[in-house]
C-alpha cells in the first residue's frame, strides 16, 4: 500500500516536472487519474520489460490523450521508460504533446483527438477475443470526452460483441477546459447512459486505492458485457491550488507554482 | 460490359480473407452494396458489421491493425472518408497502421441515390493525409490486383471503388505494377491522363479520334498517391498539351495531381474534364455522366478542340 502511494507520489511529481519544464501540457486530468492509473499499471495489467513491445499482454488505450504526461511517468515509474521525462513536449523528442505509439514503446495507441481511442481499445478487444486470449484492454476516458458521439457508437459495439475483456475508466472529475461538465454540455448520468448501452457499470471514488482495486477485480468477473469504471477523481488531485479548478486542465505552473506544488506532494 | 469495380472487390476479398487468417474485414450496413457480403459467407468469423457507425467502424479496424492484422473497411466513400475523414487521419494514417479504406459508390455514377451519396471530394481529402496511398482501378481486372497489392503492403490506403458495371479494359492475365503509370495507348502530341471509368472513355474517344487522323497518348493512373512523377514527367515532356480525365471534382484530384508535377518538372498547359466544382443529381448513370461531361463525346470534343 505505501509502496503504490510512493509510485503515484513521484507520478504526480512528475508530472508537474514535465508540464513546468515544457512550459505547456494539460495538468488537472493528468493528476486526477493517478491513482487508477498507477494501481492498473503496477498491480493490474501485465506489461513489463519483456512483453513491452509485443501485442500480445493487455493494453491500455489512454483515449483522452491530454494525459499523455500521466502515460510516460507511468512507463518511467515502471522503468519501462527510455526517453528522458524532461523533453516532453520539447522539439525531437519521441514525448509528444498528445502519445505517438510509434515513437513510445508502451504506449498503445496515438491518441490525442478525443472519442477516437474508445474505438481503437473496442478493436482491440475483438481481435483478443478472435484469437481467444485472456489479455485485457482497458481504456481511460474523460468525463467531458463522453460529449463526443463516437464514444457512444463505440460503447455500442462493445456491447454488441459482448467484450468482457474490455474495460472503461472514465476518469469523472466533473471539469472541461470551458467549466464544469454539467454546465458546458451535460453528458450525465453517465452511469446509467452505459447501463443502456448494455455495460456493467460500477462507481467508486477514483483515489482510494482497495476500492480501484476491487473495481478492476471485479471487471475481470463480469462475463458477456464490457465494463465501465465510473470514477469520481478530484481534477488537479494532490496540489492545493489546482484541485477542482478548470483553468489547470491546459496550463503549466510557473517555476514558484511548481515548487510549491512538489513541496504540497513531498508531505503527502 | 465487364463488372462494376465494386463486384471484382466482392470476389477477391472473399478470396484473400480464406488465404491469410489475419485479413479481417468491416463493414458498416452495406454488405450487399459494397460486395463485402462474399468475405462475410467465405470466412464469417472475421468479417464484422459495425452497422451505421462510421467514425467508430474506422477505430475499430484502427484497433485490430495495432493488433497485427490486416483491416479493410468498406463503406460508401462518402461515408467512410467524409464521415470519417478525422478518424482515417488520426486513428489511421498518423500511426501508419495497416488498414485499407474501401470506398465504393464513389463519384457521380452512383446514379439515383444523388448528392448526399456522390463522393467527389473523397480523392482530395484522401491525397492530402500524409502517408496514406489512393488507388483508383479502371476494372475488375485492376480492382483484383489492386486489392492483392494492398493485402501485401503495410501501410494505410483508400481504394476507390465504382458502383456501375464498366467496359473491361485488362484481362487476368494482366501484369500490373502500380509504382508505374500504365500508357493504354502510345500516340502523340496529345496526352490523356485519366482514371476510374474515364479511362474507358477516354479510349472510346480516342479511337474516334484516330480515325480522323488524331492519336492522343492515353494514360491510366491508378495509383494516384504516391505517384510516378518520373514516369508523368517523360509523358509531359513529350506532348505539347494534356487532357486530365475523372470522376471528381476537378479540385485536388487527379487533375491538381498533375499539375503539381508539371508546375515542379515541366510547365504544359493542362485541360482538366471532372466535375467542373459543382453539385449533380439524381438520374441513371450514364445520363449523368453524359450531362455532366464525363463521357467520351467531352473527351474527343476536348481533344479536336486543341487541333
Amino acid at each position: 500500500m505505501s509502496i503504490v502511494r510512493d509510485h503515484a507520489r513521484n507520478i504526480r511529481k512528475n508530472i508537474i516536472k514535465m508540464i513546468a519544464n515544457a512550459n505547456s501540457g494539460h495538468p488537472g486530468g493528468a493528476l486526477s487519474a493517478v491513482d487508477l492509473i498507477t494501481i492498473l499499471y503496477f498491480e493490474v495489467m501485465n506489461i513489463n520489460q519483456t512483453n513491452l513491445d509485443i501485442t500480445n499482454r493487455d493494453r491500455c488505450v489512454f483515449s483522452k490523450g491530454h494525459a499523455s504526461a500521466l502515460l510516460y511517468a507511468v512507463l518511467a515509474e515502471k522503468g519501462l521508460l527510455e526517453e528522458d521525462l524532461l523533453t516532453f513536449r520539447a522539439m525531437d523528442s519521441k514525448l509528444q504533446g498528445h502519445p505517438n505509439m510509434n515513437y513510445v514503446s508502451g504506449v498503445d495507441m496515438s491518441t490525442g483527438s478525443l472519442g477516437q481511442g474508445i474505438s481503437c481499445a473496442v478493436g482491440m478487444a475483438m481481435a483478443n477475443q478472435l484469437e481467444g486470449n485472456t489479455n485485457r484492454v482497458y481504456a481511460l476516458l474523460g468525463d467531458g470526452e463522453c460529449e463526443e458521439g463516437q464514444v457512444w457508437e463505440a460503447a455500442m459495439a462493445a456491447a454488441h460483441y459482448k467484450l468482457d475483456n474490455l474495460c472503461a475508466i472514465v476518469d469523472f472529475n466533473g471539469l472541461q477546459i470551458d467549466g464544469p461538465i454539467v454546465k458546458v454540455m451535460n453528458p450525465t448520468p453517465i452511469d446509467e447512459k452505459f447501463k443502456a448501452f448494455g455495460w456493467h457499470v460500477i462507481e467508486i471514488n477514483g483515489h482510494e486505492y482497495e476500492e480501484i482495486r476491487k473495481a478492476f477485480e471485479e471487471a475481470k468477473q463480469i462475463k458477456d458485457r464490457p465494463t465501465m469504471i465510473l470514477a469520481h477523481t478530484i481534477k488537479g488531485k494532490g496540489v492545493s491550488f489546482m484541485e477542482n479548478n478548470p483553468s489547470w486542465h491546459g496550463a503549466a505552473p510557473n517555476l514558484e507554482q511548481a515548487n510549491q506544488a512538489l513541496e504540497e506532494l513531498e508531505v503527502q | 460490359m465487364g463488372q462494376a469495380t465494386r463486384e471484382a472487390f466482392g470476389e477477391v476479398l472473399a478470396e484473400l480473407i480464406v488465404k491469410d487468417q489475419k485479413i479481417v474485414v468491416f463493414d458498416a450496413d452495406l454488405t450487399k452494396s459494397t460486395k463485402t457480403n462474399a468475405a462475410q459467407e467465405a470466412c464469417p468469423e472475421r468479417h464484422y458489421n459495425m452497422g451505421i457507425a462510421e467514425a467508430n467502424m474506422i477505430g475499430t479496424a484502427a484497433g485490430f491493425a495495432a493488433s497485427g492484422y490486416t483491416a479493410f473497411a468498406a463503406t460508401f466513400a462518402m461515408f467512410a472518408v467524409g464521415r470519417a475523414w478525422e478518424q482515417i487521419r488520426n486513428s489511421v494514417a498518423y500511426p501508419q497502421l495497416n488498414v485499407k479504406i474501401c470506398g465504393t459508390h464513389a463519384g457521380i455514377a452512383v446514379g439515383e441515390d444523388g448528392v448526399s451519396h456522390q463522393a467527389i471530394e473523397d480523392i482530395a481529402l484522401m491525397r492530402a493525409i500524409p502517408g496514406m496511398q489512393v488507388y483508383q482501378p479502371c476494372d475488375g481486372a485492376e480492382t483484383k490486383a489492386i486489392i492483392r497489392h494492398v493485402a501485401l503492403i503495410k501501410e494505410p490506403c483508400y481504394v476507390r471503388l465504382g458502383r456501375s458495371a464498366v467496359d473491361d479494359v485488362f484481362n487476368e492475365n494482366t501484369e500490373f505494377d502500380f509504382t508505374k503509370v500504365c500508357v493504354l495507348n502510345r500516340g502523340e502530341r496529345v496526352a490523356i491522363f485519366a482514371t476510374g471509368l474515364m479511362v474507358q472513355a477516354s479510349l472510346k474517344a480516342v479511337k474516334r479520334l484516330q480515325a480522323e487522323g488524331i492519336n492522343p497518348t492515353v494514360v491510366n493512373i491508378s495509383c494516384l498517391k504516391p505517384l510516378d512523377h518520373e514516369g508523368i514527367t517523360e509523358i509531359l515532356q513529350a506532348h505539347e498539351v494534356i487532357v486530365t480525365a475523372e470522376e471528381h471534382n476537378v479540385i485536388g484530384g487527379l487533375g491538381s495531381a498533375i499539375s503539381d508535377v508539371s508546375v515542379a518538372f515541366c510547365p504544359i498547359k493542362i485541360v482538366k474534364l471532372g466535375i467542373q466544382d459543382r453539385y449533380a443529381e439524381s438520374g441513371p448513370f450514364e445520363e449523368l455522366l453524359k450531362k455532366y461531361q464525363l463521357d467520351d463525346e467531352e473527351v474527343y470534343k476536348t481533344v479536336k478542340k486543341l487541333f
